[in-house]
């Protein structure tokens, strides 16, 4: 594991000697062992989707702590209830231990079946610095650069704001969670922020490509150039290099202070959001909690071979775990997510629209809602809209 | 191999910092103690010179001349015993001496009142921010802003009262970055034991005399293990000398979220100074927008006021539609610290009265008032009110 992680972090500084195509190189070589996965193409649809023995697919599932591991249990009762053809390889982290085998184990069984669902892992305080945070070395492992998050206003929550419509691309592996921190004189600690014109590309080519995909009209960069002139100039830099190159998309920036105030008084006016690694996190929560909270926003890491999916504010919800007031949405919405990217688009819009019409019509929400529903509550409440389309189900 | 030999660099790049830094630890160890111990409310305020105060006013960029004409005119008004000393800064220029020349006078004066200076992206990144050069020469290390609701403007949440401090001199504005590698930019975020405590301590001092009840200390130390972990806990040592005051802390996108859902379980927050800058915009953004909220900054032995969330307002500069109470606020402020208690409740009331009696509201409130006519209720507010004016005779002229 050692070896490796100096093989990806060696490839990020030769990089810009040799031209991207030897990193390029020395990354798939690291990383993976089967071939078809070699192919590194651009956009997500045309990477082949990972294979599938006797139709069925194999997909890691890591349940984390907190409310992870009763989330991803009604995850699989869904699937089992509308029969999809996924199976789960369940990996144990525990975020307790200090040594990095269970870790290196999930990896291993990420990189074997190319897709993941995930809750979050705590990363506990006790433990002493040189205890990385186990969900930042799973996203660094595998390189998944890109974290999208779209935050939507749903019909049947009550919020503060209405028809918000926001995606948010955030740079996943450096920034500011590079983890690269010393003391080098007792009292004062240096921590460093790493930005790469190779990843800053990439994710603003990502964004932009995702933008015109989806069909979106503008593209907004959030930075802090006017402070950190390097890092996020850099940054700012390779976003309008690749603007340049999609002439359809709008593009501006922002400064991450103004971005957070435009956000709580008028967050219509922002359409796809790129940006590093912190901002990326601030942001993101300030949007989920526009929406309606941490309950209802799935989330999905991309890298270029591998894809895992979670709750896109990583909350791991300590203090309502095992009580069944958790709210289901966000983790069902996340494996809809992996659904499409498996291209079971059937079933992903089969579980997407009864998540969705529990949410909105029936109206059954959780505590986090304000509601007095349950989690098992909302779970049977989706599987009976499921059973009510008439498809093949399974009797439980 | 490679991470450990790129890990030297930045640190001779800081070292000479922090050697001459340790230096003038060790023979200012002393002072720095006593003026440790001391609050800034028992700082001997700026010396009177014929019952006078003077003031250092930086007027600044885009919508800050204008802003503080009218703080000049209102004080002229009300015959508020303070003259202000003007002192411009250039932000297109390369060099640093206009900069210079008014951290001087804001030396000499001990206090000040200033707009935000623009940070041209164009000039090269060795032109630092002159805003970030001040607050650093000054030593101006905590910035506190409050967030309150004001009754006359309607936001989505009501009863918001928050006081952020926010540690104003290191953290990731330390403006220290390199680029060792073409395509590879460090930037170097610095925590120091002896800021985090001072912060800190000046957090819990302040919550204990407003009477606040709880501090939240706001971080990311899951990631930045050492860096906001340092922070932490130099945070709980201070904490445990205050026990009437219960101190809990909170990730920073947890708070983000929290602040947009339920700002009112927060009380005190204290926090690294990025994360500084996105809660206090936030909460801004939460009670009404830039142009309601004051900020101070203040040092051991100086005090700057400005507007809370620092814009400079470029977009809408001299078309007289900018909000001046922030401002306004910030200058009741800066006479709060002068002990000028008197003409401090006076004009904050007037301002208040305005925004909630008379619902004059600027265009960001969603009104139609212009600046000057803000300006001029306030002045009607004042007058009406009974203290010595200058009267209807002299207004032509101001």
């Amino acid at each position: 594991m050692a070896s490796h992680s100096a093989v990806l972090s060696v490839s990020r500084f030769m990089s810009p000697f040799w031209g991207g195509h030897l990193g390029n190189t020395v990354k798939v070589f690291g990383t993976t062992l089967t071939s078809h996965r070699t192919k590194v193409t651009l956009t997500r649809e045309n990477i082949p989707p990972p294979a599938k023995y006797g139709g069925r697919h194999t997909v890691t599932l890591i349940p984390g702590d907190g409310i992870g591991p009763e989330l991803l249990n009604h995850v699989r009762e869904v699937f089992r209830f509308s029969c999809v053809p996924v199976d789960f390889e369940v990996v144990h982290v525990n975020s307790a231990l200090e040594t990095d085998d269970d870790m290196n184990n999930a990896i291993t069984a990420i990189r074997r079946n190319g897709v993941a669902l995930k809750g979050n892992i705590e990363t506990k305080h006790t433990l002493p610095p040189s205890v990385k945070s186990r969900n930042n070395v799973l996203r660094t492992s595998l390189d998944l650069f890109a974290n999208v998050m779209h935050c939507q206003s749903l019909p049947g929550v009550q919020t503060r704001h209405k028809n918000i419509d926001i995606m948010i691309i955030r740079e996943n592996t450096e920034g500011e969670y590079s983890s690269l921190e010393h003391e080098s004189v007792s009292g004062v600690v240096e921590c460093l922020k790493i930005i790469t014109r190779n990843n800053s590309l990439r994710i603003a080519d990502y964004a932009f490509r995702l933008a015109r995909e989806q069909g979106r009209q503008r593209v907004t960069a959030v930075h802090k150039a006017n402070i950190m002139k390097l890092g996020d100039g850099l940054f700012l830099q390779c976003c309008r290099e690749v603007a340049s190159g999609y002439p359809d998309i709008t593009f501006d920036s922002m400064i991450v202070d103004n971005t957070t105030m435009q956000l709580v008084s008028k967050p219509q006016q922002f359409d796809v959001m790129v940006m590093p690694n912190l901002y990326g996190n601030v942001v993101s929560n300030v949007c989920a909690g526009l929406v309606g909270g941490p309950g209802l926003v799935p989330g999905a890491n991309y890298g270029q071979v591998y894809a895992v999916f979670e709750t896109a504010t990583r909350n791991t919800g300590k203090s309502i775990a095992d009580r069944n007031i958790a709210n289901p949405t966000a983790m069902l919405l996340a494996s809809c997510m992996m659904l499409d990217h498996l291209k079971l688009n059937g079933y992903a819009s089969l579980i997407r629209n009864a998540v969705l019409t529990t949410m909105n019509e029936t109206r059954l929400h959780t505590a986090d809602l304000g509601g007095q529903g349950t989690t098992s509550e909302v779970v049977q409440s989706v599987m009976r809209v499921i059973q009510s389309k008439g498809q093949l189900i399974s009797e439980l | 191999m490679m991470m450990i030999v790129r890990c030297w660099r930045p640190v001779s790049g800081s070292m000479k910092s922090l050697s001459s830094s340790s230096r003038s630890l060790w023979v200012n160890c002393a002072a720095w103690n006593k003026r440790h111990m001391s609050t800034h409310v028992t700082i001997p305020p700026p010396a009177r010179y014929g019952g006078r105060h003077i003031v250092t006013l930086i007027p600044g960029d885009g919508i800050g001349p204008e802003l503080a004409d009218h703080v000049q005119k209102l004080f002229r008004f009300c015959c508020v015993p303070v003259d202000f000393e003007v002192v411009t800064v250039d932000s297109t220029m390369a060099s640093e001496d206009d900069i210079s020349n008014a951290i001087v006078a804001v030396r000499r004066n001990g206090v000040a009142l200033k707009g935000n200076i623009d940070t041209n992206h164009n000039l090269p990144p060795s032109h630092k921010s002159r805003n970030n050069l001040l607050r650093t020469r000054l030593d101006l290390y905590a910035n506190v802003v409050h967030c309150q609701s004001v009754p006359g403007v309607r936001t989505r949440h009501r009863n918001v009262d928050i006081m952020i401090i926010r540690e104003n001199t290191e953290g990731e504005y330390s403006s220290l970055e390199h680029e060792n590698i073409p395509g590879v930019v460090e930037c170097l975020k610095i925590i120091t034991r002896k800021k985090s405590l001072r912060i800190a301590d000046y957090a819990f001092r302040t919550a204990r005399e407003k009477g606040r009840r709880r501090v939240t200390a706001v971080h990311k130390a899951n990631i930045i293990k050492l860096g906001d972990g340092l922070f932490l806990e130099c945070c709980k040592e201070v904490a445990s000398g205050y026990p009437e005051i219960s101190f809990d802390t909170m990730i920073v996108d947890n708070t983000t979220m929290q602040l947009v859902s339920r700002p009112q379980q927060f009380d005190v927050m204290i926090m690294p100074n990025l994360y500084g800058n996105v809660v206090s915009n936030v909460c801004t953004g939460l009670v009404g927008g830039p142009g309601l909220v004051p900020g101070a900054n203040y040092a051991e032995d100086y005090a700057v006021f400005e507007m809370g969330t620092r814009n400079t307002g470029k977009s809408i500069a001299n078309c007289n539609t900018a909000n001046p109470t922030a401002m306004l606020l910030a200058s009741c402020l800066l006479l709060d610290h002068l002990k000028l208690h008197a003409y401090a409740s006076m004009i904050r009331g007037a301002v208040l009265s305005t925004i909630t009696d008379t619902q004059l509201h600027t265009a960001d409130l969603g009104g139609k008032g212009s600046t000057s006519d803000v300006v001029q209720s306030i002045m009607s507010a004042i007058q009406s009110t009974g203290p010595h004016t200058l009267g209807a005779y002299n207004k032509h002229i101001l």
